[in-house]
């Protein structure tokens, strides 16, 4: 009897292929977009790293010569010896013809680091690296090695700019500097029970770490990223729900059949349920294979540079992990299970003897729309609460899924109002008709509507978002990378001679004054800073007054950062500390991000005055050519290389990375939009179907088969047009919700939110173009109905 | 990019997954390779023989607190060449690496370290003997009379080492074969040292005494490739006699062993491929695999028939090459103490 019942439930999927097709078509696109979002997370995060490891070169300890800039292996040897967990570097300048390239030798087995197993291949070998020797370069630092050097170089994007990287030996060899090493670096764990440093290496300074500045603010955007994986998964789930609840409507009268046949009740329920499952996983087992094919699409670099590496193709992130299928199966499961539940509720609710009623949500009245308004008005109260009331990242993400509920179940209802509108507009009884049948249409096409609408607001926010993202850390990386170049020296004594070099080098010197202090109990950097045009042009504020800068220079206001700003409770104008018997204005507040301490800024005069014995210790350079007077500095004045950043080739670089995400968020946008289309084009051709009895008397009124099918089309594109419309402000109030709620609740500050309104006009434009795209075969297909079929209608009209 | 530096370090266990366990199954090819009835050359084949592919300088101690309480300490420096000779400074191709542990009955604290020869780092000397890679160091004026010390981040140890028997040489007069094919290295060992010492645990000082064996091996291919895994066993019953024996596990599950049969005056009986037997009894998970934690162990033409059981079945080596290498106790025809490796449990 179980095989017979299961024969019949699946006869429907033999007689409908369509919607056999739209259901797996639908989950597997869900689960590929789930999959796909996942790899471009990762990728934007291994991105990130990249630029953050050379944004923040120094991020362990070093120890470095406390004069000169070589450090005898000797020593490195000692300190080992004592227990020092330490790591041996040399760097120096190697000359090519297409100018110097920095050359950075490293230890391997020393080097602090996670040792996870990777797979390697048969012709890299460690013999290779250690003793034959390989240099790691940038494709365009690469070019300029060939030839210059004897060793095997392999290009590696992810190298920092201008940099080559070797073994120690190798390095040594090249630089001419056997058993001289540059610096140390200081493992984050030590052993216990260690000598004292001062003790086995007096000749040596401890550098700490430099705070990467960018990492809290990538967090923040990886947060995001996530969030808005979920609502690209969401958007599927719509398309399903849409199959699904269709497909068992249809099937009510069979059911029924069957229950008078005598099939128990529960094991049809469980039948359809091990159907559905069935289903979920063959379509989630596609969209996982889609979803990879889609990361290899638009992640080729990440393999390209796995290739360069190993010098042979390596499976590193773009495998099939076991974590990537269980997931993805897990979502295509438990979404089919959500977007089932409903009507199998409905199945298990149904009286025995009910009249099959298909069709029966096809012809849902208002009522239906006014509840979900109801319920969505509901959720936007809630919403609205937390949003006032409410705190934590729970809460967070509970007002974003209310704002998002909300939207789509309201969406009917608003449609509904707009055709109500344009039908008490419309002057000939042939738009008047046209206005009442869409009004009919609402409710058929509504779910693949709300997955437009999800997809259009998704997208508007991601655009947002990121673009948001991309323009604040543009202003920081330019705010804080202004100099091209940046000294760092680890002696006060010899500051005012390393002034004087740059200044007799540079185009223009901005030295750097700290200290640590406490202003209004909030734990500060006080700087002193030479105000000039790179510190007026370069720096934007969150609030400012009038000529901040000049208020700063003349020593009569100070400007302090967000954080600062929030923790002391104060904003511009008011009057702060800054030490014993000095109190000054705040002329503006700055964006610090992620910096625990708070900062203020004031003159360097003034600086000077409160702290006489502090020495700059930072000098920012700016020059036209930031390599030649790198090499001027540690030819001519033997400056040490570690002392120097090179900070617009660090800028360069990480904009660079920021580009190649931008580029897959903007394929992410494309194949959401492809997947609400799909969603359309699926109710359409269900719709198209049964709406043959409807078209019918218009036809034989007179409207031409032609006029009837653009007159579908303008349908489906008004439909669309007025909830793209609605998607706009939904989608900027999501990013909005990211970048001011979220993000507050999870790192403590604001990102701001800037808008794009030419982008917005764009992808209207495309949403519009999908929907069109998505009605024209369906329209088509009605323009060549044959008039046998249209009037068979009133054949059968009873 | 120091990260992806570090990865070929990782040779070693990748090579482990492909060619039976840490890469020991590979070719010998430039390498020298055992030959039967060596002629040992004391002081100097204390040191590195740097012609052949690996060796090691492994050491176990049972030890017991002021309380009673059992401990175990592990210090072992490995010797991997990467070619057949010594370069002077970076470019030696001599890799040094080296595992230290301690483990009470209900803690198992592990350190390693790495380090390349020929710059001073890590190696091996004869006379005055040492050992050492970095802090880490097994020394002293002659080889039967050592200090031996290691640190981690949560212990360190500091042992004195006194031999009061002689050296005792595996298979065919230090010649062990390990496998049908004819593997085979050159293997000896000190079992008789008396140890005194401190331990530093989490807890504070504890000063311990008991007593240590050292293993002495070098080869250059001494696994089958179709060889995964060992099973390492050395036991000294309360009589004053010890047993070394090992199990090499097959890949169909067939094994090779062998074992040495040391009375308590360095008199030895080798026994080959056959005689020694080892059955694990109950298996505990650790790390997220299981592994024996008790064994039936026999060796019948000495009356062994004994139940082996771990410590603290978590001594598990979370190292870049993983094993379990722990205490053990002795039950059966006979009792006492010893030390037990097992490795390639995946």
């Amino acid at each position: 009897m179980t095989l017979t019942a299961l024969t019949a439930l699946l006869s429907h999927w033999r007689c409908n292929g369509l919607q056999f097709f739209a259901m797996v078509a639908g989950l597997a696109l869900a689960t590929a977009l789930w999959s796909g979002v996942q790899a471009i997370n990762s990728e934007a995060r291994a991105s990130y790293d990249a630029a953050a490891a050379t944004l923040g070169e120094g991020q362990f300890d070093q120890l470095l010569p406390r004069s000169g800039d070589r450090i005898d292996q000797s020593t490195y040897i000692a300190l080992r010896r004592a227990g020092l967990q330490i790591s041996p570097v040399i760097e120096g300048r190697l000359r090519t013809e297409e100018g110097g390239i920095r050359l950075v030798g490293l230890d391997p087995l020393t080097a602090p680091g996670t040792i996870a197993p990777v797979g390697m291949q048969e012709d890299a070998n460690l013999d290779d690296f250690l003793i034959r020797g390989v240099l790691f370069a940038a494709p365009d630092v690469a070019v300029a090695l060939d030839g210059a050097v004897s060793q095997r170089i392999i290009t590696d994007p992810s190298v920092a700019p201008g940099v080559a990287l070797t073994d120690i030996g190798v390095a040594q060899a090249l630089l001419d500097a056997d058993n001289q090493l540059s610096r140390l670096i200081i493992a984050t764990a030590q052993p216990m029970g260690l000598p004292d440093l001062g003790t086995v290496a007096p000749d040596l300074i401890r550098q700490p770490a430099q705070d990467a500045g960018a990492d809290r603010l990538t967090d923040s955007f990886h947060l995001n990223l996530t969030a808005f994986g979920f609502l690209s998964f969401a958007v599927g789930i719509f398309i399903v729900h849409g199959t699904i609840s269709l497909a068992f409507e249809q099937r009510r009268s069979m059911v029924r059949t069957l229950r008078a046949l005598g099939v128990p009740l529960t094991t049809l329920i469980g039948l359809m349920i091990s159907e559905l499952i069935v289903f979920a996983v063959l379509a989630g087992g596609i969209g996982v294979a889609l979803g990879y094919v889609i990361a290899a699409v638009l992640l080729p670099n990440v393999a390209a540079t796995l290739q360069g590496l190993y010098g042979a193709s390596v499976s590193g992130t773009l495998q099939l992990r076991p974590e990537w299928w269980v997931s993805g199966m897990a979502i295509a499961v438990l979404g089919t299970g959500f977007a089932a539940s409903g009507a199998l509720w409905k199945i298990a609710k149904m009286p025995l003897l009910a009249s099959a009623r298909p069709r029966a949500w096809a012809v849902a009245s208002g009522e239906t729309a006014r509840r979900l308004g109801l319920v969505a008005v509901t959720l936007f109260l809630v919403g609205g609460g937390i949003a006032i009331w409410g705190q934590g990242l729970t809460l967070a993400f509970v007002l974003l899924a209310c704002l998002l509920i909300g939207a789509a179940l309201i969406l009917p209802l608003l449609l509904r109002s707009a055709v109500t509108l344009a039908d008490s507009r419309a002057r000939s009884a042939m738009w008047q008709w046209f206005w009442a049948d869409t009004r009919q249409q609402v409710p058929g096409m509504s779910l693949a509507l709300m997955a437009l609408l999800l997809a259009t607001a998704a997208n508007v926010g991601v655009s947002t978002m990121v673009s948001s993202f991309r323009v604040t850390f543009v202003d920081f990386l330019d705010q804080r990378l202004a100099p091209e170049l940046f000294i760092r020296i680890e002696d006060p004594s010899q500051s005012p001679y390393v002034e004087a070099i740059l200044l007799s080098e540079a185009q223009d010197v901005l030295p750097l004054l700290s200290a640590e202090t406490e202003i209004a109990g909030v734990p500060t950097e006080l700087f002193g800073v030479r105000v000039g045009p790179t510190y007026r042009e370069n720096w934007l504020f969150l609030d400012e007054t009038e000529d901040v800068w000049d208020r700063v220079e003349t020593g009569s206001a100070a400007v302090v950062s967000e954080q600062f700003a929030r923790r002391a409770g104060l904003w511009i104008e008011d009057p702060v500390i800054v030490a014993p018997g000095l109190t000054l204005p705040i002329a503006a507040i700055v964006a610090d991000y992620g910096n625990p301490l708070g900062q203020a800024l004031i003159s360097e005069p003034l600086f000077r005055s409160l702290y006489p014995d502090i020495q700059p210790l930072s000098f920012g350079v700016r020059t036209s050519d930031p390599t030649a007077l790198r090499n001027t500095l540690t030819d001519a004045h033997g400056l040490p290389e570690s002392a120097i950043t090179d900070q617009s080739r660090i800028k360069a670089f990480s904009l660079g990375v920021f580009e190649r995400t931008f580029t897959v968020t903007g394929a992410l946008n494309v194949l959401t939009l492809a997947v609400a289309a799909f969603a359309i084009l699926m109710s359409l051709l269900t719709l198209a179907s049964i709406r043959v009895p409807q078209l019918a008397p218009a036809w034989a009124l007179g409207l031409t088969r032609r006029t009837l099918g653009q007159l579908e089309l303008l349908r489906a594109v008004v439909l669309a047009m007025v909830t793209t419309v609605l998607a706009i402000p939904l989608g900027l109030m999501l990013a909005w919700v990211l970048l001011s709620y979220v993000n507050v609740e999870a790192f403590g500050w604001k990102l701001p939110l800037y808008l794009f309104p030419s982008h917005y006009a764009l992808l209207t434009l495309f949403a519009l173009l999908a929907a069109a795209l998505a009605a024209l075969w369906p329209a088509i297909r009605l323009a060549r109905t044959p008039p046998s079929d249209l009037l068979k209608v009133f054949a059968n009209d009873r | 990019m120091i990260g992806k530096l570090l990865c070929l370090v990782l040779l070693l266990p990748a090579q482990a997954l492909a060619q039976g366990f840490a890469g020991l199954g590979t070719d010998a090819e430039g390498f020298a390779v055992p030959t039967p009835n060596p002629a040992f050359d004391f002081p100097q084949d204390h040191a590195a023989h740097p012609d052949y592919r690996i060796e090691w300088w492994y050491l176990t101690a049972n030890l017991t607190g002021p309380d009673g309480t059992a401990y175990g300490v592990q210090w072992t420096l490995f010797r991997s060449a990467l070619a057949p000779e010594t370069r002077g400074g970076w470019a030696d191709p001599q890799v040094w690496f080296a595992h230290a542990a301690v483990t009470t009955p209900d803690q198992h604290l592990v350190a390693e370290r790495i380090a390349r020869g020929g710059v001073g780092q890590a190696g091996v000397t004869s006379q005055p003997f040492e050992a050492w890679i970095d802090d880490w160091q097994m020394a002293g004026s002659s080889f039967d009379d050592l200090t031996l010390t290691a640190r981690g981040n949560a212990f360190a140890y500091d042992l004195e080492l006194a031999a009061n028997g002689p050296l005792v040489f595996h298979g065919d007069n230090g010649f062990s074969v390990k496998s049908a094919q004819g593997q085979a290295s050159y293997y000896y060992s000190q079992p008789y040292y008396e140890v005194s010492g401190t331990l530093t645990l989490p807890q504070g000082d504890v000063p311990v005494t008991g007593a240590a064996w050292l293993d002495r091996e070098w080869s250059s291919q001494p696994l089958a490739d179709t060889q995964s895994g060992w099973d390492w066993f050395s036991l000294s019953f309360d009589t004053g006699d010890k047993l070394m024996g090992f199990l090499l596990r097959e890949d169909e599950g067939a094994s090779f062993s062998s074992a040495t049969w040391i009375e308590a005056d360095g008199t030895t009986t080798s026994y080959a491929d056959g005689a020694f037997a080892a059955q694990p009894l109950e298996w505990s998970e650790v790390a997220g695999r299981d592994v024996p934690s008790r064994w039936a162990v026999q060796l019948p033409d000495k009356g062994i028939n004994v139940t082996v059981d771990v410590l603290n079945p978590k001594a598990w080596m979370a190292l870049s090459i993983p094993y379990w290498e722990g205490p053990v106790t002795v039950q059966g025809s006979h009792t006492g103490r010893g030390y037990l490796e097992m490795t390639g449990y995946e």
